[in-house]
């Protein structure tokens, strides 16, 4: 019964979709009409194919429903890697503009692309890290089989297909032209829906767990969740155009709209990138140092104390703007007062190696991930700093701005996040252990010095570009053109590309190393509980 | 009275105190008498049911946390 329910729907999806490809007003939307059309006609006939043959109900219920997870680690690594890619692209055409093909103007340059690797890094890598991890771990900390059968396998192909229409849409000019917003009206709904079954599969999941407490892991994931829900429900009020079209007005207007995409923007940060990754980090650390989190009294506190005060510090994207002074100066307080809860968090993780430094020396993976605390601890000092007004009248505008971004992307989340893959493969794929840690090693200085050379030529050059916009003369003229300052950041900005590839080296160096460890490590029989042996 | 004045007001009084008293409440709660011991067995979740639901506990803490919540159902 419920396949011709699919049936129908499917098919008046492609039905749809058909008269869109019809009547579409622009590319993007056209290209995306297309793309419809094929998932929803192959699905069609997948289902027909299946529709009214007998099924024999299998009782999982004794097992983790691990197949959606091994997809998940594939789709993070291949993400990340595409990511990166684009990342070390642009950053090669800020320093050479003749990157910017003229054949592939339109499409592949600059301004095209960066949306691409912003949106490729954070949401098709980090995003599918979060989820990934997030149902191994809600799994294991809750003895349950992931809740609503197939519905996992919904959110993770539903995902996919919202980082396809978004990427797409991108190149070909869908963009409704707000920071880490971007995808328009349709995609936008389509996220919704696969976001509430998210969050379904994840409480059914928790409701019906074994366990009598919730673990500290899946407050973080939860808090991302819903956080992440209402943010994109509140920077995505907008109206179509047409149905017919990808462009869509906004319902807020003015500072508003400023303080709304801000306030978005900043708690993506928050909660996408800091309280996701949060829940990774006390699953993941504590199973790969082999003792419990050194306070859980720390950690709860850590939770509510960064839950209450991450939401009101988005205004200190606005210093110096049409928003009042006290929405700034909240926006900045709030901020500043944030440091705490940050580097409780970062204490409570790396004291629970405390009784076990020893394995830094012996295992890479933990020194990964213990450097991922260090970037976590440093970007959360630097932010709260350049939020201060005084500070933020230098910094912003600057690359400093985009210095401090990539040392808590590529430091905090890809670390830990590479850390937790390394975790996961040998147990996902039953292997007694990765293929080989010297290459962890490899990959853990290339991505180490690839973030230093990046950070560092960000600070010289962002610095530099602030105090050459502000310098005046004896009349209190301005000094500096703003061509000026571009000539000058051309050394950085070679550093700064150099230093993205090392960081993309040392990702394929882990894609090699992951895929060796599932087709040559040798395989395990019973648990493993402790993954990788000392040298 | 306007809405945003209205608001505004509320949200400098009686939401602050609210949210405030939460999360005074919150921090006071997470240091009861007692939590202690529920803490270390939340804490050594991680370390149970690692291959299957039906997992016995492996951790390092592995006696103590059993001693302490057999009565749970963790079998």
């Amino acid at each position: 019964m419920l396949n011709y329910i699919k049936l129908m729907v499917l098919g008046l999806i492609a039905l749809f979709s058909m008269m869109a490809i019809n009547y579409a007003r622009d590319e993007a939307y056209f290209v995306h009409a297309i793309i419809i059309l094929l998932v929803s006609g192959g699905m069609f006939l997948w289902i027909l194919r299946r529709t009214d043959e007998p099924d024999t109900p299998i009782d999982y219920s004794g097992e983790y429903m691990d197949g959606v997870i091994r997809y998940g680690v594939i789709a993070t690594a291949f993400w990340g890697v595409v990511g990166f890619l684009a990342g070390v692209f642009i950053a090669f055409q800020l320093a050479f503009p003749a990157l910017n093909f003229e054949w592939a103007q339109g499409y592949a340059n600059f301004g095209r692309l960066r949306p691409l690797h912003t949106s490729a890094v954070i949401f098709a890598f980090g995003g599918n890290a979060l989820i990934a991890t997030s149902f191994y771990v809600v799994q294991r900390t809750s003895a349950a089989r992931l809740w609503g059968g197939n519905l996992a396998w919904f959110v993770f192909w539903g995902y996919q297909l919202f980082i396809v229409l978004a990427a797409t849409g991108y190149l070909l000019g869908g963009t409704q032209s707000k920071e880490y917003a971007e995808p328009e009206w349709y995609v936008d709904i389509w996220l919704t829906v696969v976001w509430v079954a998210y969050l379904v599969v994840y409480l059914g999941t928790i409701i019906k767990r074994k366990e009598p407490h919730i673990y500290v892991a899946n407050w973080f994931y939860l808090a991302f969740i819903v956080t992440v829900a209402m943010l994109h429900l509140v920077n995505n009020m907008t109206v179509p155009v047409s149905i017919w079209g990808s462009k869509s007005v906004i319902l807020w207007s003015g500072v508003q709209d400023a303080m709304v995409q801000w306030w978005y923007g900043h708690n993506a940060v928050g909660f996408f990138l800091t309280a996701g990754f949060l829940g990774m980090m006390y699953y993941f650390i504590p199973k790969q140092a082999g003792r419990p989190v050194y306070s859980y009294k720390l950690s709860i506190i850590h939770f509510w104390a960064l839950i209450f005060l991450y939401i009101w510090a988005g205004p200190h994207h606005l210093h110096y703007t049409a928003l009042p002074d006290w929405a700034t100066t909240l926006g900045m307080v709030f901020s500043v007062i944030l440091w705490m809860p940050s580097w409780g968090g970062m204490i409570n993780g790396l004291m629970t190696l405390s009784g076990a430094w020893d394995k830094l020396r012996t295992d890479p993976v933990i020194r990964m991930m213990v450097i991922s605390l260090g970037f976590y601890g440093m970007s959360t000092f630097e932010g709260p700093m350049m939020s201060i007004r005084a500070v933020n009248s230098l910094s912003h505008y600057t690359d400093w701005t985009i210095g401090h971004v990539h040392s808590g992307a590529l430091g905090w989340n890809g670390m830990i996040t590479f850390g937790a893959l390394y975790y996961l493969v040998p147990v996902l794929w039953k292997r007694e252990r990765l293929y080989s840690l010297s290459l962890v090693s490899w990959h853990f200085w290339l991505a180490t010095i690839g973030i230093i050379l990046y950070a560092a030529s960000m600070w010289v050059t962002g610095i530099m570009e602030g105090l050459m916009w502000r310098e005046v003369d004896a009349n209190g003229f301005l000094v500096n053109s703003f061509a000026d300052t571009v000539a000058a950041k051309f050394p950085m900005y070679v550093v700064r590309a150099l230093g993205g590839v090392l960081f993309l080296s040392g990702a394929i160096i882990m894609c090699y190393n992951l895929w060796m460890t599932v087709r040559r490590a040798p395989a395990k029989e019973a648990s493993l509980t402790v993954a990788v042996p000392a040298e | 009275m306007e809405e945003y004045t209205l608001l505004r007001q509320f949200a400098d009084s009686w939401m602050l105190l609210l949210l405030f008293v939460v999360f005074v409440g919150i921090i006071i709660w997470a240091f009861r008498p007692g939590s202690s011991k529920t803490h270390e067995d939340t804490a050594n979740i991680p370390f149970r049911h690692v291959d299957s639901p039906n997992d016995g506990d492996t951790g390092p803490n592995a006696h103590k946390a059993n001693a302490a919540t057999d009565e749970e159902a963790r079998t």
